[in-house]
């Protein structure tokens, strides 16, 4: 419609449409094609089987991070790992295209390295071969997660066709109470709206707490989008955006940054602009977050109960509770705090940035890692690793029992068998509870950096603002 | 390029549980690898459908008679959530499902299903309970039918429920659509739009460049 604003959506969609395919269905341009070791090189070899080349590999960006090991040397990479690394540097070189490889500045988590080396701009359409893609657009990007079969698609073409979605915004207003983060603001939402509440739709987040929030913090609220259900999370950028973006080796330079700060600035949405649903958040009123159960949605505040199903009508409902219960063997209505815990991960690429770990460090800091727990620190990348042991992060973490480990996704979904021991109880800063996700009958907790370390040193799940100094 | 999906008449059946994430639909460890296709059927909902010691789970409905020979799924809300992996799809045809029913899916799930010539049908929250509890009322021996052509869900019962569908999904199927080839016939397009934008915005097209 003329008469109303646009969304920052549909400026960045808008800008990116090659042709129409359909009333509501475009093909669009992609900027940026991230690859990584679990799928990349079988899209590379589907293509070669075609006689296909590469539409534009100065466009596509390739890191191992999923299958490698995160242990020192990478010693104990699994062998189909070997296997899927070795094929993605023989099939990028054979393309021509850019791998960040093991040990190298620039490898890392894709969601972390994309950002972290300017290669994540505003306005830019970013896609990968997985779901938390999501996580680029809080610099502004329209950035979204695909398949196998799209991703060849990608390879061959530059493009991808896509069904342009609905527009939610969620604006968080007020400040974050002490022992609050971005990880509680988000997964508090997907507590309110549910692990569907976004599908079908880009979600932007907008508000006090989000202007004021780092790029750090962005990156993590929009990482969560697709647990939510929407495939594309963004925010728009603004000056903190662009002082982060600065200087970082695949950042515009000189005039060219000028010219693309000055289109930036244009990237949000009118004040007029509409959007199909609207939900507001007061982040007053939220306390560090957990999840009970085998969906993000299972989520409640730290001081609160586990849910009893006997007080639930709704049979379907109550049935989905059971079930999770059962798979996390918690007793209804007892105080989530206090559960203890036998492993505590952090890292993924929701919460390993150098903010995240230091957030942990301030907790870890001077105690220790209780008897009986295994407590893992697996940074986002090679550059955060490099950058937290500059300022000793890795030293407060070790001594105080912490395993210091290499840059990967490890734990997280444990592609590389670094897994949770069946029936072990996890407390990890990744993004999902799902069953068998971090191994098999392993039995995850999803929290923010500082209430995994208040995890790891209390042998329980502990309400962290009563730790932090 | 995806297997055309035009009628289909089968076995249907109901897993009606929330939120059934593709970790749960193919674990990743079985499904890690570039050479897993054609292995996958045998793990799907592996968490689900097998004991700890691997034998199978009676309990779990694909199991049982005669929902082995399932082709059709009738599920809960929110099917296929979370991760990005199509070998979630892959294992679901593997072990020979074609349509899958439902209120809603994961978005990028329901796009990974017509590049494999599966059909997702959304339909609403009440007929999937009543289609669920018809299939169950007759232990899996009434069949369903989808018909693309239509658009249209025949519950065992004969009752007919229309449903929606994109235009160019619903055409893709039909004739079992090679996407690349049809964007690459778009070729002088694209170029055209690389041409123009690499003017409109260099900071794109010359990653890291003063250009």
């Amino acid at each position: 419609m003329d008469t109303c604003g646009r969304t920052l959506l549909a400026k960045i969609w808008d800008q990116h449409v090659i042709a129409q395919i359909s009333d509501d269905t475009d093909l669009l341009h992609v900027d940026r094609h991230l690859l990584h070791d679990l799928g990349g090189s079988r899209g590379l070899i589907d293509l070669k089987s075609r006689n296909i080349p590469v539409h534009n590999p100065e466009l596509t960006f390739a890191t191992p991070d999923h299958a490698i090991s995160t242990a020192f040397g990478r010693v104990g990479t699994i062998k189909t790992g070997q296997e899927l690394l070795s094929a993605l540097r023989t099939e990028t070189s054979a393309s021509g295209i850019q791998l960040f490889d093991i040990d190298q500045p620039g490898q890392g988590i894709v969601h972390v390295i994309g950002p972290e080396l300017g290669l994540s701009l505003p306005g830019c359409l970013i896609v990968c071969g997985d779901s938390h893609t999501c996580t680029h657009g809080g610099l502004g990007a329209l950035a979204f997660g695909i398949g196998s079969s799209e991703l060849t698609h990608v390879l061959a073409t530059q493009t991808i066709i896509q069904r342009r979605p609905k527009t939610m915004r969620v604006t968080f207003d007020g400040r974050l109470p002490f022992g609050v983060t971005a990880k509680d603001l988000i997964l508090a939402l997907i507590g309110h709206v549910g692990a569907a509440g976004g599908t079908g739709y880009a979600v932007e987040y907008g508000g006090s707490a989000i202007r004021d929030m780092p790029i750090e913090g962005r990156l993590t609220i929009c990482n969560l989008s697709v647990e939510l259900g929407a495939k594309m999370g963004l925010i728009a950028p603004d000056e903190a955006t662009f002082a982060y973006i600065r200087g970082r080796p695949y950042a515009p330079q000189g005039e060219t940054w000028d010219r693309a700060v000055t289109a930036w600035r244009t990237l949000q949405s009118d004040s007029d602009a509409e959007f199909d649903r609207e939900v507001s958040i007061d982040v007053g009123t939220i306390i560090p977050q957990i999840t009970w159960g085998t969906s993000p949605e299972h989520v409640l505040g730290v001081d609160g109960r586990i849910p009893d199903p006997a007080d639930i009508a709704d049979p379907a409902r109550r049935g989905a509770i059971e079930i999770a219960l059962d798979y996390m063997g918690l007793k209804p209505g007892a105080p989530i705090a206090g559960t203890p815990v036998d492993w505590v991960f952090i890292g993924s690429c929701t919460n390993s940035r150098l903010s995240d770990l230091r957030a942990a460090a301030e907790v870890a800091r001077g105690r220790k890692v209780a008897p009986g727990v295994r407590a893992w620190v697996v940074p986002g990348s090679e550059t955060v690793k490099r950058d937290a042991v500059a300022e000793g992060l890795d030293k407060i973490f070790t001594e105080a029992g912490f395993e210091w480990r290499e840059p990967g996704c490890s734990m997280c979904l444990a592609a590389n068998g670094e897994t949770v021991p069946p029936g072990q109880r996890s407390v990890s800063t990744s993004n999902r509870n799902f069953i068998g996700r971090q191994g098999p009958r392993a039995r995850t907790h999803l929290a923010s950096p500082a209430m995994a370390a208040a995890a790891a040193v209390s042998g329980a799940i502990a309400d962290v603002r009563t730790m932090e100094r | 390029m995806a297997q055309p999906f035009t009628k289909l008449t089968a076995i249907a059946a109901p897993i009606m549980r929330t939120n059934v994430d593709t970790d749960v639909i193919i674990s990743i460890n079985r499904m890690i690898g570039n050479s897993v296709r054609g292995s996958l059927g045998k793990w799907a909902f592996g968490s689900l459908r097998y004991l700890p010691d691997g034998s199978d789970n009676p309990e779990f409905i694909l199991n049982r008679e005669p929902y082995r020979a399932a082709e059709i799924l009738v599920t809960g809300p929110n099917f296929g959530c979370g991760s990005s992996r199509e070998a979630a799809v892959w294992s679901l045809q593997e072990m020979g499902i074609r349509a899958i029913i439902g209120s809603g899916f994961g978005d990028i799930f329901f796009a990974n299903c017509f590049q494999n010539g599966i059909l997702p049908v959304v339909l609403d929250k009440a007929t999937i309970d009543s289609l669920a509890a018809e299939i169950e009322a007759s232990q899996g021996a009434g069949r369903l039918t989808v018909d693309l052509q239509e658009q249209t869900v025949t519950s065992p019962s004969g009752a007919r429920h229309s449903f929606e569908i994109d235009p160019r999904r619903r055409a893709g199927l039909l004739e079992g659509l090679d996407e690349i080839s049809l964007t690459l016939r778009r070729e002088h397009e694209i170029r055209a739009f690389q041409a123009s934008d690499r003017g409109a915005r260099p900071w794109i097209h010359f990653a890291g460049q003063s250009a």
